[in-house]
């Protein structure tokens, strides 16, 4: 058996625990922590988009940044830098992030759903991989979106900063934002618990270098698991948690619940999961990072995260506004998403593949 | 000589990796600026026979992989 790293094993643990706390206490059901739907969250809590029952500023975001900033900090990898493709990279952070709503989960949720028994998470892990593999073709023929380069101190707290402010406005002065009544925007943990917990996973998060595309993608280029381990362990400890203590009166948790319909907060339109995490997963490689990554790089001082964040909080807006985000199944109805969602879709994947091709070194053959 | 400051892992590895296939050197440099792409180019270094030795250099770390 190759060498385990035990400390992403731990960070996995740690998120697997956090996200069955957070669902306990509150949190919508297998959405413990969802990078996606929280940062779709904070722009309806921001106004940004009108979508009544997803607006709610989520702390868990906050806390995740903060905490990488601050493991970043003690351990002197707190890095200000910045300057590579940052246009480029909001768009690809909105795409990823349309792509991800399309399924109704980042990453690390589907891993949270399928630990959770939602087969439509399997779905879309199908949908991540091939879109990973699709990736990692451009980044071993030598994709990039170009160096990036030291920046002043204040890059590098930029998104931190934005984020502590609007933290700290929204329960100063709370009726100033948007926050849902009903629906899973209105279905959360104690802000401060939420809060601290998500500190604790972003600094394991930082620490472990944990990434939900980081894994799949290592072991297809380098035939390195060492993420993957970090994946697994979230899964199996989700798996565990919810079929020990799911439904067994530990706050909300819910029962483990194997199956494709009638999900929380999920639809069963396979078509669509599936492409919507293609196009997640392809984004996300080429961005160098899942979402959760790309608020932990955000925390180390990283302007080229930051401004990644930034991209999927608009992307976010973008995919309520146009109704492209996925409506969950209800009353033994399949949800899905509008003709527009899948229009944008294909042709969120005709820009992917332009992104992809253009930022090839000149004059790349075919070499693998 | 691969030269991988200012890139983000993967890319350094990705570098190192076309190197190693390229041109199957007993010796190689590697220049990189992040903690973690030290961590992995080495990972990857000593999965394909390499032994790594790491110096400091300012902000930079030189990683002078050997068969």
């Amino acid at each position: 058996m190759k060498k385990v790293n035990w400390m992403v094993v731990i960070a996995g643990v740690a998120v697997g625990i956090a996200a069955l706390a957070l669902s306990a206490l509150g949190n919508p059901a297998n959405m413990g922590f969802c990078i996606a739907c929280f940062e779709r969250d904070i722009a309806g809590g921001l106004g940004l988009h009108s979508a009544a029952k997803v607006q709610y500023i989520r702390p868990e975001i906050i806390g995740l940044v903060l905490g990488a900033m601050v493991m970043a900090l003690a351990k002197g990898e707190f890095r200000a830098k910045g300057g590579s493709s940052p246009a480029t990279r909001f768009l690809l952070g909105a795409l990823v992030m349309i792509g991800a709503l399309v399924f109704l989960g980042c990453p690390l949720r589907m891993v949270l759903r399928l630990g959770g028994g939602d087969m439509n998470a399997l779905v879309a892990l199908i949908g991540f991989a091939l879109g990973i593999f699709i990736g990692a073709q451009f980044v071993k023929r030598g994709f990039s979106l170009k160096r990036t380069y030291t920046m002043g101190a204040a890059e590098g707290i930029a998104l931190p900063a934005f984020l502590i402010v609007v933290g700290v406005a929204f329960v100063a002065f709370r009726a100033l934002f948007k926050v849902s009544e009903e629906g899973p925007g209105s279905m959360r943990a104690p802000f401060f618990i939420a809060l601290a917990i998500a500190i604790v996973v972003g600094a394991l998060a930082q620490r472990s270098r944990l990434c939900m595309v980081g894994g799949i993608r290592d072991a297809m280029l380098f035939k390195d698991f060492k993420l993957l381990y970090g994946f697994l362990a979230i899964l199996i400890v989700t798996v565990i948690g919810k079929l020990a203590l799911g439904g067994m009166g530990w706050g909300k948790l819910t029962p483990f619940q194997l199956g494709f319909e009638n999900q929380p907060v999920a639809h069963s339109s396979h078509l669509w999961n599936l492409l919507g995490m293609v196009l997640a997963g392809w984004g996300s490689v080429l961005l160098g990072g899942c979402p959760l990554r790309q608020l932990i790089l955000a925390g180390e001082g990283n302007g080229d995260s930051a401004v990644t964040v930034f991209g999927m909080i608009a992307g976010a807006a973008i995919s309520h506004n146009f109704g492209m985000a996925g409506n969950p199944d209800a009353n033994g109805v399949v949800g899905g998403i509008s003709m527009t969602g899948k229009v944008f879709v294909l042709f969120a994947f005709a820009v992917l593949l332009v992104i992809s091709l253009v930022n090839m070194p000149k004059g790349a053959k075919k070499q693998a | 000589m691969v030269d991988a400051r200012g890139y983000s892992c993967p890319i350094p590895v990705v570098m190192v990796q076309r190197a190693v296939k390229a041109e199957d050197p007993k010796s190689l440099t590697v220049l990189v600026d992040e903690q973690v792409c030290v961590e992995n180019v080495t990972r990857f270094a000593k999965a394909s026979g390499y032994s790594v030795t790491v110096t400091r250099d300012g902000n930079d770390f030189k990683l002078e992989l050997k068969k």
